[in-house]
């Protein structure tokens, strides 16, 4: 399993979406958002976006008030999950228009959508902005 | 419970009103608010109204994702949900679904027929739903019950769908292998073309899955490379390199057709990413050719020439991938190494330490401590202990290997414990432990630290260091021969703060305290046979050092004043033993003995001391000091009878008296000199069980529990001080037993009881002194530094040119330090990476290749200290020559309809090889084929095997196993 899980955390630390590719319990999720949050907020714009944790990698990236966590094994090309980061928020701004985590909390769904057209099984599967954003666009006529 | 009124249906709370009045509600109320949803929602999900249920949902999962509110108990609702024929109530539940169902969800079952109608359907939409939904839960039923809908949508007309199935395949592999048989064609047609998004999303499955067994897919390599020279896609490139990693190993031919396409990525393209994930394959697989390599070190290198943190973190960590086999990239970035020491980024300071340490020779060690221990003086506590670990596990690599001078080292420890955020009490009490006994020549040195930190009193304050004092307070005891000044040793060990340190420590300090007290009375018994030879000397001789000890006695005085405890009146100073410094207090020989005069007085004021420090003590209680107290309150009052009053005491008397005494003090002294040697973990292994030794049952649960317990790393000896026994040899081996055993407490206390009735068989320590040079050092596959020969060389010359001012310091020989043969625990060691090959792949390798698994795993182990020129050519010859094995036994076997069909394509590359390879090329593009078939059947199988509880209804040779390769 290349990507673990997938999290967005705004400066306070509050969880704003948290996708994981493992089974995990309640409070393991709660423990480890706790931890990750703490690990990687404290550091600054000077330091790397790579953090080790536990037996896994954690890559990083913050947008405005918004981190993008998502957690790697430890062979994973930390650069493409940076551009994966990337990715993800591109395609959200195409969509929702400059994207904000007031956006993302409104439409929670919807952001699942698009992680799920992108990473299937931990693996990352489409990286085309239209393709992920097709069947959303198509939905959202529909309903 | 009421139903849900028509009220609750017509105002229904949407989720949108939930998360505004979380948001507007203080933290201190949002709990109350959350469980009042909570209440709401309990009700709606209830209703008959699917859209109610629905939005209840909806709102449930919501808060389950945000807020940790569980929603297990909503299982069935959600299932409900995805039955309905509207789409967006389906997609709401399908939501709740992938997010909180598990293997243990009750209910999971029930889904298993909407998802095959879902799979089914004309709605590529609701199709998708499924299929993500099936990637994320499935389970071991639903992927056996599913596997057929997922193979007939892996040939959908739509890519959006097709795409899909590829990515559930994953997950059908792993949770029921025998799908395998039925997709894994289909997944090795879905790599044609090389940029649809239908190949991105296989290459990601097969990714995953070489990761797990790369053996089976290296048929595929042709594939692969294909993909890996066309593909202008990077995301897919990275994916491929990542296979590419894994096969490269496997197959020895692989690496010298990767490599030009590889470097010419990491030349062409500007993606930082595939540069890196380029860099990291040839530093990882193909680290044998040279161009690639040098090529990647100049990737790296501008990788830390940018000001990003990332690609500097990035090329450090290539760097240290490099550093074991290469050391000239690490020093030819030395000035970035070193400059990132001090790097505002935790991460990249930990990486350049690695590096650092990697640097580090016999040469350049000393400089390289000296200025890594005045940088940890000034970093943060974490970093420092990181800096201080480090250095302590570098230089005791391979029984401190890289260590010339003994005395510098024993010294650098003592200024290492005196750091003050030093939390590496443990690691350097074991070392000083270690040295002690594997180095003789350094005792005296090593004691003179010992006394120095034992005298410091902050060190007791800081319960880091605890361990690190008992082993000073060991060493003192073990080694008092050396010591300039017993008494003042003495004193530091009975000193009143002494109250803060751990009984099991104090237990320690008081047994060392014992020792000396013999050794003294030992040596006054010694000096008063001497004594009646040449009285008229001593008086004098005493005058003259007078001087001389007057100011360590009084230094001492003082600093016993400052605690606020001075048993003695200050005079009494007067009256210890005097030790004339000669200067050259390394010279070895018992310095003690030789110069001081020990007066009557002055054991009797020793006596005293301990009588005053001890006597409370017995009543202690902690059992462990109680009785160490008693023990020597004992043996002291047999002691004292003959010091106590000598001037009322008759002539005749004193005679008798003495001579028990001095029997007494002689024996126990007897046993305390005996050297302890250091003892290897596998000692007891070695000894031969007796004929007459029945072993219990019990017992032979012993044995086993003993034999599996995993081995510490060699050079990290058990050597723990002696906290029991009065005889050492005993002692040592019994915390060996402690160490060996750990795991279980029940064990250990049977195993001492077991050593304590069979002292006898154990090794004695002179067993041990085995002289360095008889056996090569331990070798030590956890260390990736300097481990080999060409390594040290390289340092060396590098070193030249980079520090060459300091040339090794060779006025001193090398001391020699004990070592014991690591026989049986180094293959252990270097063992460990196989086996979790095994775990993986082991069974489909043993059946299929038979020898081969063991040259190749063997030969992929990075730390084996074969050459590694000779590591192609050798792998080479045995994987044909076990193809050849195969061939001639499976022949016969192999008459099945599959082995008749027309050439892979990638054949073709591998043949003209094979051909070349060996001289009887013919057959052989038969085998070759037979083989990947084969590769193919058992990949199968293995996977079956993979799963035990699954039902069996595969026959295991199956012949009808499509041809994955056609």
């Amino acid at each position: 399993m290349g990507i673990r899980f997938i999290l967005m955390v705004n400066k306070q630390g509050q969880t704003r979406l948290a996708q994981y590719y493992e089974w995990l319990t309640l409070e393991e999720r709660r423990a480890l958002e706790g931890e990750i949050v703490r690990k990687c907020l404290a550091r600054n714009d000077q330091q790397c976006s790579f953090v080790e944790h536990r037996n896994y990698k954690i890559v990083y990236r913050r947008y405005a008030s918004l981190f993008f966590l998502v957690g790697v094994d430890n062979d994973e090309n930390e650069l493409a999950i940076l551009e994966f980061i990337h990715l993800l928020v591109e395609t959200m701004d195409r969509h929702f228009g400059n994207v904000c985590e007031l956006d993302i909390m409104f439409h929670l769904e919807k952001a699942h959508f698009m992680l799920e057209e992108m990473v299937m099984n931990g693996c990352i599967v489409e990286t085309s902005k239209s393709n992920i954003l097709s069947p959303i666009q198509l939905m959202d006529k529909t309903s | 419970m009421a139903s849900p009124s028509l009220m609750d249906t017509l105002f229904q709370r949407g989720l949108d009103d939930i998360i505004k009045g979380v948001r507007h509600q203080q933290s201190s109320t949002e709990c109350i608010f959350i469980s009042r949803v909570i209440e709401e929602i309990r009700r709606e999900i209830k209703s008959t109204d699917l859209q109610t249920k629905s939005t209840a949902l909806q709102k449930l999962t919501y808060l389950n994702s945000i807020h940790f509110i569980d929603m297990s108990w909503a299982s069935f609702h959600a299932i409900e949900c995805i039955s309905s024929p509207t789409f967006s109530h389906k997609k709401i539940g399908y939501l709740a679904i992938s997010q909180s169902f598990s293997e243990s969800t009750p209910v999971i079952l029930l889904i298993s027929n909407q998802l095959r109608k879902d799979l089914k359907s004309g709605n590529e939409f609701e199709v998708s739903l499924a299929l993500d939904c099936l990637s994320r839960i499935g389970t071991v039923d639903l992927c056996r019950d599913l596997a057929s809908e997922v193979f007939i949508l892996m040939s959908s007309s739509k890519v959006f769908i097709r795409k899909k199935a590829i990515g559930v395949v994953l997950k059908l592999f792993e949770k029921y292998p025998d799908a395998v048989r039925v997709c894994f064609k289909k997944l090795v047609e879905s790599l044609e073309g090389s940029d649809s998004p239908i190949v991105s999303a296989v290459v990601g499955v097969f990714c995953e899955l070489s990761a797990k067994d790369p053996r089976s897919y290296l048929p595929l390599a042709p594939e692969f490379y294909r993909i890996l020279v066309d593909s202008k896609n990077n995301w897919v490139l990275i994916k491929v390199l990542k296979i590419f990693v894994k096969l490269a190993p496997l197959e020895p031919r692989l690496a010298k057709r990767l490599v030009e396409p590889i470097c010419d990525h990491m030349r062409k393209t500007g993606a930082k990413s595939l540069v890196f994930e380029c860099i990291r394959t040839v530093v990882t697989s193909f680290t044998e050719y040279e161009s690639a390599m040098k090529l990647a070190a100049a990737k790296i290198r501008e990788f830390l020439m940018e000001d990003d943190p990332n690609l500097k973190y990035l090329g450090l960590h290539a760097i240290s991938i490099m550093a074991p086999k290469h050391l000239w990239a690490v020093l030819e970035n030395k000035d970035v190494v070193i400059q990132s020491l001090s790097d505002e980024d935790p991460n990249i300071k930990l990486e350049s330490l690695r590096l650092v340490m990697a640097m580090a020779s016999e040469s350049n060690l000393m400089e390289t401590c000296r200025v890594l221990v005045n940088y940890a003086l000034k970093s943060d506590p974490d970093f420092c202990n990181e800096i201080l670990g480090s250095i302590l596990s570098t230089c005791c690599q391979n029984v401190y290997e890289v260590i010339i001078d003994f005395d510098w080292y024993v010294s650098l420890l003592g200024e290492m414990s005196r750091i003050p955020n030093c939390k590496k009490g443990e690691e350097i009490e074991n070392q000083l432990i270690d040295i002690g006994m594997r180095v003789k020549d350094v005792r005296p040195e090593l004691v003179r630290i010992a006394r120095d930190l034992l005298i410091d009193p902050a060190l007791l304050g800081n319960p880091f260091l605890h361990r690190l004092l008992s082993a000073a307070a060991w060493v003192c005891g073990e080694y008092v021969e050396f010591s300039r000044n017993p008494v003042e040793l003495m004193e530091a060990l009975l000193q009143p703060r002494t109250s803060l340190l751990p009984s099991s420590i104090r237990t320690v300090y008081m047994q060392s305290a014992f020792k000396i007290l013999i050794f003294c009375i030992h040596s006054y018994f010694l000096q008063k046979e001497d004594m009646t030879s040449e009285v008229s000397d001593l008086s004098s001789k005493r005058e003259c050092s007078e001087s001389s000890d007057l100011a360590t006695g009084k230094a001492l005085v003082q600093s016993d004043q400052d605690e606020g405890f001075n048993p003695r009146e200050s005079n009494q100073s007067y009256e210890y033993p005097s030790v004339v410094d000669t200067g050259d207090g390394q010279s070895s020989t018992p310095t003690f003995m030789e110069k001081k005069s020990l007066m009557h007085e002055s054991i009797v004021n020793l006596l005293n001391l301990m009588e005053l420090v001890l006597s409370p003590l017995s009543g202690s209680l902690d059992v462990e000091i109680q009785e160490r107290a008693c023990n020597v309150l004992g043996f002291m009052e047999l002691v004292q009878q003959e010091f106590s009053n000598p001037l009322i005491r008759k002539e005749a008397n004193l005679d008798r008296e003495e001579v028990i005494v001095s029997r007494v003090v002689e024996w126990v002294h007897d046993g305390f000199t005996e050297e302890l040697g250091p003892v290897s973990v596998t000692a007891q292994d070695r000894v031969p069980i007796p004929d007459e030794l029945v072993l219990k049952e019990n017992l032979t649960d012993l044995e086993a529990i003993c034999g599996g317990v995993e081995l510490p790393a060699p050079g990290s000896f058990s050597l723990t001080s002696p906290y029991y026994g009065e005889s050492a040899v005993f002692s040592v081996s019994n915390l060996q037993a402690e160490e060996d055993s750990e795991p279980s407490t029940e064990s250990t206390s049977l195993l001492t009881e077991h050593r304590k009735r069979h002292e006898l068989y154990y090794l004695p320590s002179e067993k041990n002194k085995i002289p360095a040079n008889d056996y090569p050092p331990a070798n030590d596959p956890s260390s990736s530094i300097n481990t080999n020969d060409a390594t040290e060389d390289l340092v060396k010359l590098a070193d030249q040119s980079l520090v060459s001012k300091r040339k090794p310091n060779h006025a001193k020989p090398r001391p020699v330090v004990v070592k014991l043969e690591e026989g049986e625990a180094a293959p252990v060691v270097s063992k460990k990476p196989e086996l979790k090959d095994d775990l993986l792949s082991g069974a489909i390798h043993d059946i299929l290749l038979g020898n081969e698994v063991k040259a190749a795993s063997s030969q992929g182990n990075p730390s084996d200290k074969s050459s590694s020129k000779r590591k192609g050519k050798a792998k080479h010859v045995d994987l044909l020559d076990s193809k050849e094995n195969l061939a001639v036994g499976e022949q016969p076997n192999h008459e099945n309809p599959s082995s008749r069909r027309s050439k892979h394509r990638g054949d073709g590359k591998q043949k003209s090889k094979k051909s070349k390879g060996k001289k009887n090329g013919d057959g052989r593009e038969d085998d070759g084929e037979k083989e990947s078939q084969k590769i193919r059947d058992h990949h199968g199988r293995h996977k079956s095997r993979q799963r035990a509880d699954a039902p069996i209804n595969v026959v295991p040779q199956t012949p009808d196993i499509p041809d994955y390769l056609l």
